[in-house]
């Protein structure tokens, strides 16, 4: 404890070992009847000397050290691990072997709202959540103008959050959140809720908080995010350590390795309200390991759409975002497409002469009517997939090292013209 | 890219780091008391939170809390004090009935509530850290609320029939602990064994309806312990039932009737004891899994 409170910079997680093994029938929603336990009990008798193949390890022999101020993003497919490691540290389940260490107070943000009241207005559930968190009753007051300052829901404070829109909901749920402030943060997925502008102002704050010199664990389907935001990367796969370094190149190799995203993901990064009557039902980069392009090549995205009612005269629009969330450019397509109910329609988009700067990006895509010249009216949105990487590889601009700090465009065809004014 | 590492300000650490080490529990672990009184904060809101929303959708409100005891008492009072005649130790029988009917609605509320607190709130449980306990403890201090506007009937009621209570009335918050300790130690355990056996929903309303039976609201505790004493055997045997305790030393410090202090109510502290601390034991062995099974 004394060398903790000298020191600035040392350790603030420290995990050895850990591991968490679940029994199956003993996961979530699978809870026992007295009955079942009772006939149960000679099976359980026989079956204590056979192998035991019917446990699963979550999570095992994972070790790590987090130092204090560092911001570690926690990568991975899913049941990976990923939640159950943070389940762990933030004490909500316990392990089965190894050992933690965190020093300093712990908060964590697995949901925003968690225990949030329908019932309840605005005013209330900010204490009541607050609570929940961990945070203290004054210090819920000292921030609580400035949380609804967050949240812009200034004139709904007396209102029960029932009535709230979905996303007025989530902007006061985070709000809160946003403003707990322990020493050592652990989050998971929160940002994946809201709409983009808000999502970005989340991700903002995020930094912010990491800027503060905060420990902060941030496990997270959004790899631009993790890219970005955090300094050290753990990747997860099977419950054990894959890969461990800086936060960039475990998100690349993780990217190379093509693990990321199966089909049924897509959900997760839709936008909260579209996708009902046509959606996205696949989104792919096409190229030789699906992950990865030169920067002088074009991308090419392999897209599937479904609609069940069929729809007319619709357009696709693409953006494409950096590793800290924000737009690169985006392009409205001038081809417009019909979807005829119950079939599925492919898609192929190439861009060319993009001029990407070597990194980590993603893609959104957006399916609707009208274009950057009038209204444009989306009917299915999805945000943060696929993620690839752009290799500096390209003979043709003859870049080795790019340095972030240059942008992400790599500004071509320009020219230069040099005189030197004869001395008269 | 590179993200610019910020040195950790020195502030931040000027209060010394708390450290928490999370290591697999094995057996029986301590009660962590202290970990409890660090979460006060949490217990109060949530407290405050069960009470706001019990009334903030129902028509009538808060007068609920009044309405359920008063109109069992009439009931009681037409069925058992006179139609079966029922003695009533000389008191009026709506009195006599109403402050068994008191501390009993409170620990009935107490018990059935606080076993299905866990499951209920299993939204917090599998997404926050907190002492699980504070959530069974918040649902029945919750309804002393309910509790202090019955008793508002109590006082009108007395005044009515002109009882005048002596000078035990002191030993009533004691006597109100003691059924604090019974919901609560009935609560502990019913509620982490309906985490694991989701039977114990349908167990709930039965053994309540049993328990009231078997505790002197209706009738006195004088027939049954008298019964007892002619099979020869000892009186407090009925105090096994915490709640015997607690109705007779109500009767006792309000009306002067009933059992005073003695053998039959030392039998229900130490029951009551013997469970709270049982339930809470075995309440914080089972807490663990909570997050896994519920």
């Amino acid at each position: 404890m004394w060398s903790n409170t000298l020191m600035p910079n040392d350790v603030a997680i420290r995990v050895q070992g850990l591991g968490k093994r679940y029994r199956l029938g003993e996961r979530r929603g699978a809870s026992r009847t007295l009955r079942e336990t009772i006939m149960g009990f000679p099976g359980r008798l026989l079956r204590r000397r056979g192998a035991r193949d019917d446990t699963l390890w979550a999570l095992k022999d994972i070790d790590l050290e987090v130092k204090r101020g560092e911001v570690l993003g926690v990568i991975g497919r899913n049941g990976a691990g990923k939640t159950t490691l943070l389940k762990i540290l933030s004490r909500i389940t316990e392990p089965t072997t190894g050992r933690v260490e965190l020093h300093g107070r712990v908060g964590s943000l697995l949901e925003v709202g968690t225990g949030f009241h329908p019932e309840l207005t605005g005013r209330e559930n900010i204490y009541l959540n607050g609570a929940i968190l961990g945070m203290r009753k004054v210090e819920i007051e000292r921030k609580f103008d400035e949380m609804v300052a967050f949240a812009e829901v200034e004139r709904f404070l007396d209102t029960p959050v029932k009535h709230y829109s979905s996303g007025m909901y989530v902007r006061l749920a985070f709000a809160v959140a946003a403003h707990l402030e322990p020493e050592i943060l652990l989050v998971d997925e929160v940002l994946a809720v809201g709409d983009a502008a808000f999502q970005k102002k989340c991700l903002g704050k995020m930094g912010d908080v990491a800027r503060d010199g905060r420990t902060v664990v941030f496990v997270s389907h959004n790899l631009g995010a993790v890219a970005g935001l955090c300094s050290r990367g753990l990747c997860l796969d099977g419950g054990q350590t894959v890969h461990s370094g800086s936060a960039t190149e475990v998100v690349a190799s993780y990217v190379r390795s093509g693990a990321q995203g199966e089909p049924s993901d897509l959900a997760r990064f839709r936008l909260p309200g579209v996708g009902r009557e046509v959606r996205f039902t696949s989104v792919d980069l096409v190229c030789e390991d699906r992950r990865s392009v030169r920067c002088d090549e074009p991308l090419v995205f392999q897209l599937q759409l479904e609609s069940q009612h069929g729809f007319r005269q619709l357009t696709l629009a693409a953006s494409i975002f950096n590793s800290l969330g924000a737009c690169v450019g985006t392009l409205f397509a001038r081809r417009v497409f019909d979807v005829p109910p119950e079939q599925r329609v492919d898609l192929r988009l190439r861009i060319s002469d993009l001029s990407l700067a070597p990194g980590i990006y993603t893609a959104g895509f957006s399916l609707g009517r009208g274009d950057e010249r009038g209204a444009r009216h989306d009917l299915d949105v999805v945000i943060g997939t696929p993620t690839f990487e752009v290799l500096g590889l390209g003979e043709a601009t003859n870049i080795s090292v790019w340095n972030p700090s240059w942008g992400n465009i790599v500004i071509q065809g320009s020219t230069l013209m040099v005189t030197v004014p004869e001395a008269s | 890219m590179a993200v610019p590492q910020a040195p950790a300000p020195e502030g931040v650490r000027a209060g010394g780091a708390p450290k928490t080490v999370i290591e697999p529990a094995r057996g029986w672990v301590s009660l962590r008391l202290r970990d409890l009184w660090e979460y006060r904060e949490l217990l109060y809101f949530l407290v405050w939170r069960d009470v706001k929303v019990r009334y903030k959708q129902t028509l009538l409100g808060a007068a609920w809390a009044i309405l359920q005891p008063t109109l069992t008492m009439v009931v009681f009072t037409i069925f058992f004090g006179r139609l079966a005649k029922i003695g009533s130790e000389g008191v009026p029988y709506p009195i006599f009935s109403y402050v068994g009917l008191l501390p009993w609605t409170f620990f009935a509320q107490g018990l059935t509530q606080s076993s299905n607190s866990l499951v209920g709130s299993s939204h917090l449980i599998t997404k926050v850290y907190f002492p699980r306990l504070v959530i069974p403890l918040a649902t029945v201090l919750a309804g002393v609320v309910d509790f202090a506007l019955a008793f508002l009937v109590l006082l009108g009621l007395m005044a009515f029939y002109g009882v005048v209570p002596t000078v035990a009335v002191l030993a009533l918050p004691a006597f109100f602990l003691l059924a604090f300790a019974v919901a609560l130690g009935a609560g502990t355990w019913l509620s982490a064994l309906n985490v694991e056996y989701r039977d114990v929903r349908y167990v709930v309303p039965f053994l309540v309806q049993i328990w009231l039976f078997v505790t002197p609201v209706i009738y006195p505790a004088k027939a049954v312990v008298g019964k007892l004493q002619e099979l020869g055997l000892p009186g407090w045997l009925y105090g096994l039932n915490p709640m015997v305790g607690v109705v007779e030393g109500f009767r006792w410090a309000l009306l002067g009737i009933g059992t005073p202090p003695g053998p039959v109510i030392w039998a229900s502290v130490a029951v009551t004891a013997v469970a709270l601390v049982a339930g809470a034991a075995y309440f914080r062995r089972m807490e663990k899994t909570f997050a896994d099974v519920v």
